[in-house]
């Protein structure tokens, strides 16, 4: 049942949030303080000019930094409301966009775009890469839905099992794409690692035009949510149109997902943990835990992204670097239940 | 509640998974304030005609009318304020409180983006003290035991506060002491309030201490219907569930009892 906790928590998770832009910002080569940084903002909101400090702190303020670190956290939002809807509808609270195949199709259309230029396709690489992991992911999604279609209430079992086939045959894909790519396979092996590195304004637009209204969907089909985890048939009795609300909101997820991956490559955990850590805080009940898995999941990423931005000598793919926190730190969780359910 | 007026409605429904004929030709009234016990053996359909009468399924032929009107032409949310379903399996992946779910049960009745009223509340409050579960309701389903579940998911129903109440073999895997104690619930609920309880039974001699009134399947069809003071005789039971059986009646109050022959 509802109380203020929960309102309270995400109040200072936006509070967080809002510090961890700040403070990142003013992070990095040239170090500005975090009221600097402000002053740039609010002068830049206001439209006046900022007297007395350095020419070029602006500059690097609002078209180096901000955009990407907008993106990061748009992307770390996106990612983690992305997970907690899966779960949620796939009644599994390990699932994520993996378990789709969806990443695996974004990340087959990017390498696909960047091994075109073998063939003699010359495509510009800002364009070409999203555009088709983009289009790889919807592909995918087609894919997997298609498979699982026979089965009209699209039971769970049938889409995670039409997700692992499909992402195989993708892997396979990527694979002989590599191949082929032969030298400039280190290319499309650090895109599939993910880095947000000269991230710019548009990036920041395309992520907020497609998160922001998703977010607000999916948060409109909250309730719904929670009833669908008493498992489709007694949803269905208590007037919840489930096979409909999780076709629409499996393309939602879906949507953001494809969006996310092409334009930071792959980034891995942050669906996972961010939902199930928030989970053990807030309860299961998604009218919370998604708005609190946005806010979240911005933190995170954010934060790993600017830890390889600014304090490593040199920046390693950020997609590793959450996998390297992330997956032992699940491993710990998921250990630590399964000898709570033991005992 | 206006005891006896018919419910549903059923002629010559019949319904087919891809090729496989599962029901078929039934003719059926069933009336509000009675308690229907549904019988037959695995496969015989009793889960098909449940689907059908929830307006999960949709009839191959002939119509199933609900109060007069075809099932079809309610929308889900009208049917979930008519009609409550304790399904035979509950899992919960989500450590969701005891309180919550049985909440869920309220979900139909509460505008989207509102907060439960008051009487959302007492509803849940009451199914939980009838099922017996108001000490567990801080509780997280996923430490419950199969037992605790069950009621739950029964004050779930309940807190629903419809009409009818249909369960699917919701007592299989309860103990005998739980089993009883649920149907004696119903069974109140029905003489009290004017509930009608649709329950699909394994257990025959629930069913004839229980029920009003008993429909047997059998193969898809319905085989029998009546009173539980007539419809269990040697002959039913050795046609419709195949085993070898003689039925007594009950000194005090008249209901069969019956006892199998094993060997």
């Amino acid at each position: 049942m509802t109380s203020s906790k929960p309102i309270l928590l995400l109040v200072l998770l936006f509070l967080t949030l809002c510090a961890t832009i700040v403070l990142a910002t003013g992070m990095g080569f040239l170090e500005i303080a975090p009221l600097e940084v402000i002053k740039i903002l609010w002068s830049q909101a206001t439209d006046q000019t900022t007297g007395g400090m350095d020419p070029t702190f602006p500059f690097v303020v609002m078209e180096v930094r901000l955009p990407r670190i907008l993106t990061a956290a748009l992307v770390g939002g996106g990612l983690a409301v992305a997970g907690a809807v899966f779960q949620a509808i796939l009644l599994n609270p390990l699932a994520d966009p993996y378990t789709l195949g969806i990443s695996s199709g974004a990340a087959f259309g990017a390498s696909l775009a960047i091994v075109l230029s073998l063939f003699g396709i010359y495509v510009p690489a800002w364009l070409s890469i999203p555009v088709f992991a983009f289009l790889g992911a919807m592909a995918t999604l087609i894919g997997v839905f298609s498979l699982a279609a026979p089965d009209n209430r699209l039971s769970s079992n049938t889409l995670i099992l039409s997700g692992v086939i499909v992402a195989a045959i993708l892997s396979a894909g990527i694979g002989f794409i590599k191949y082929l790519a032969d030298e400039q396979v280190s290319v499309i092996i650090f895109w599939l690692m993910g880095s947000f590195v000269g991230r710019t304004w548009s990036d920041v637009l395309l992520t907020t035009a497609v998160i922001l209204p998703g977010l607000l969907f999916i948060l409109y089909f909250a309730r719904d949510l929670n009833i669908m985890a008493l498992g489709e048939r007694t949803a269905d009795t208590l007037g919840v149109e489930t096979a409909r609300v999780k076709k629409m909101l499996l393309l939602c997820a879906s949507l953001i997902t494809a969006i996310c991956v092409s334009v930071s490559g792959i980034i891995g955990f942050i669906g996972l943990i961010i939902p199930h850590l928030l989970r053990l805080i807030l309860g299961p009940d998604n009218r919370m835990l998604l708005p609190a898995c946005f806010l979240g999941g911005a933190i995170l990423l954010l934060g790993a992204d600017t830890i390889t931005r600014a304090w490593l000598p040199s920046e390693i793919p950020i997609g590793v670097l959450t996998s390297l926190i992330g997956g032992p730190f699940f491993c710990y969780i998921f250990r630590k239940k399964q000898l709570a359910l033991s005992s | 509640m206006n005891r006896n007026a018919t419910l549903f409605q059923l002629s010559d429904v019949s319904f087919s998974y891809r090729q496989t004929r599962v029901l078929a030709e039934i003719d059926l009234q069933l009336c509000s304030g009675r308690f229907y016990g549904l019988l037959g053996a695995n496969g015989s359909g009793k889960s098909t005609l449940i689907e059908l009468l929830m307006g999960g399924h949709k009839a191959l032929t002939g119509e199933v009318l609900y109060k007069n009107k075809s099932i079809e032409s309610y929308s889900r949310q009208e049917l979930a304020k008519q009609l409550a379903l304790v399904p035979q399996h509950f899992a919960m992946n989500f450590e969701y409180q005891v309180s919550d779910v049985v909440l869920m049960g309220r979900h139909p009745h509460i505008p989207r983006f509102s907060s439960p009223a008051k009487n959302d509340l007492q509803a849940v409050e009451e199914a939980m003290q009838i099922m017996d579960i108001s000490h567990l309701q801080s509780r997280p389903v996923s430490a419950l035991s199969g037992g605790e579940l069950q009621r739950v998911v029964m004050a779930r129903a309940l807190a629903q506060g419809t009409e009818v109440l249909i369960l699917d073999e919701a007592t299989s895997s309860l103990d005998i002491h739980h089993t009883i104690a649920i149907m004696q619930v119903m069974r109140k609920r029905v003489e009290t309030k004017g509930l009608t309880v649709i329950a699909a039974i394994h257990d025959l001699n629930l069913a004839a201490a229980f029920c009003d009134e008993c429909l047997v399947l059998k193969e898809g069809r319905l085989f029998d219907h009546g009173p539980v003071a007539e419809i269990f005789t040697s002959d039913l039971l050795h046609t419709a569930f195949a085993v070898e059986a003689t039925v007594h009646h009950h000194e005090n109050n008249g209901r069969p009892q019956i006892q199998f022959r094993y060997q």
